[in-house]
């Protein structure tokens, strides 16, 4: 079975920092397209603009051929074809398979039938390893090292994917969490035990400002109207954590915002033209990212 | 006084005692023993001081392996298996959870692969105190004590 990547936990700590020297290096060339003559398929079962967009910008800059679907609606899948068939007869298409689908464990599945490398663009609410990855390369990025930083997550940290992952990759360079949520939307407890089981301190605080200033990176994330039952709870909440201009002036000069967009009101524009904001950035870096996974996988070293 | 025996013995084969009583044809499902052409005697809903309520199965000539046996941990943690030779008991054996669990269960996860498409369900047990705890290799997802539900083989 070839190395696919369908969960942050099948990279190993050492495999992390390779892809973010990869991205460093794609990132002072992008011209590097090394992928001349390999097709990669982009299937997305379900729609995500941003998602595929940048991945076939990662392929297209790579030199490689783009072939895919950006939704399950016109293909066979709508006429009962089982994914593992729709997996298998794609890769003997293509070199290797971006894919997102709507069921948890989707991806695992079809790196188990494929023939070629998978990356998991998504599978429903479970896995986004490539956004984890790019995640650590802006950290990395905005403040020089990965290694004991202070992070503030901020939002959704029940339902939230992309901060269990980040959660769960950034335990491997001693950072201190801290959970800003409230408390229909608190850290669960098995990541708390996670963290204690390593040995990695975190505090928690329903207020937004409390350790506002004390923030080497600060991970907003959307909260959705959805996971409220009383929608008088939800206006509270969505005002309680919005960020504002206003706010950030004790901030450390190092803090920089992130945020996995879209964002809807929880960062205020205000914010866009502070030197903390990074999260467009982090939006680009993600292409730099995305061109190491894909090469890291077919092999190809720079 | 000699005790009646509620499910008479058999000579030689296994014997699947503490069964709780309302998993009995769970672990009937599990072992598959409706597709064994030996002597297959059961009985339910018997008096147990352990239990409140127990099954027990004899199964003449019939002896399984290990990992095979272990597979009913899941649903009957409490059972008893004793080997039968000429009428005696000569091995007592204790189950224990399987490390990994292939079919049996199902995924309690709604949105999990497994509940979709023709996959079989493939778990790691991580934890057995104070509850079972078993994670889906597929969504990684933790299914428990009490949302254990048996895939039916029928």
């Amino acid at each position: 079975m070839p190395k696919s990547l369908i969960s942050i936990h099948d990279f190993s700590k050492d495999e992390m920092l390779h892809i973010l020297d990869m991205a460093a290096k794609f990132e002072a060339n992008p011209f590097q397209t090394i992928l001349k003559g390999k097709v990669v398929a982009c299937i997305f079962f379900e729609p995500s603009t941003r998602t595929r967009l940048s991945f076939e910008t990662a392929a297209n800059r790579l030199g490689a051929r783009i072939i895919g679907f950006s939704d399950a609606d016109n293909t066979s899948v709508s006429k009962g074809e089982t994914l593992k068939d729709t997996i298998k007869m794609v890769s003997n298409y293509a070199d290797l398979i971006i894919m997102r689908h709507p069921l948890e464990g989707s991806a695992r599945y079809a790196s188990e039938v494929s023939g070629v490398p998978v990356i998991n663009a998504g599978d429903g609410a479970n896995q986004h390893p490539s956004q984890t990855l790019l995640d650590l390369y802006s950290i990395f990025k905005t403040q020089g090292r990965l290694s004991d930083l202070s992070i503030n997550m901020v939002g959704d940290l029940k339902y939230g994917r992309t901060v269990h992952s980040l959660l769960q990759a950034m335990s491997h360079f001693s950072p201190l969490f801290t959970f800003t949520a409230p408390d229909e939307l608190m850290m669960p407890q098995e990541y708390k035990k996670y963290l204690l089981s390593k040995g990695i301190s975190y505090r928690e605080t329903k207020e937004l400002t409390e350790y506002l200033n004390d923030t080497d990176i600060l991970y907003m994330t959307r909260v959705q109207q959805e996971r409220f039952l009383d929608p008088i709870e939800y206006e509270r909440v969505k005002n309680v954590y919005s960020l504002n201009a206003s706010m950030l002036d004790g901030c450390r000069s190092n803090m920089r915002i992130l945020h996995p967009l879209p964002r809807v009101n929880e960062i205020s524009t205000d914010v866009d033209s502070s030197e903390h904001a990074y999260y467009f950035e982090q939006a680009r870096n993600g292409v730099f990212t995305r061109m190491a996974i894909i090469a890291y996988l077919l092999g190809k070293e720079i | 006084m000699e005790k009646h025996l509620k499910v008479s013995a058999i000579k030689n084969g296994t014997v699947l005692d503490h069964i709780p009583a309302e998993q009995l044809f769970n672990v009937i499902d599990i072992l598959r023993l409706y597709t064994i052409d030996k002597q297959v005697t059961f009985g339910t809903n018997l008096e147990s001081k352990l239990l409140g309520k127990k099954a027990i199965i004899k199964i003449s000539d019939k002896w399984f392996k290990d990992d095979e046996i272990n597979k009913i941990a899941l649903i009957a943690p409490q059972a008893k298996i004793n080997i039968i030779k000429d009428f005696e008991v000569v091995e007592k054996k204790v189950i224990t959870i399987p490390e990994t669990i292939r079919g049996i269960v199902k995924c309690m996860n709604p949105m999990c692969v497994t509940n979709h498409q023709p996959v079989t369900t493939i778990f790691t047990t991580i934890a057995v105190e104070p509850e079972i705890q078993l994670l889906c290799h597929y969504c990684e997802k933790i299914t428990d004590n009490k949302n254990l539900k048996i895939i039916s083989n029928y």
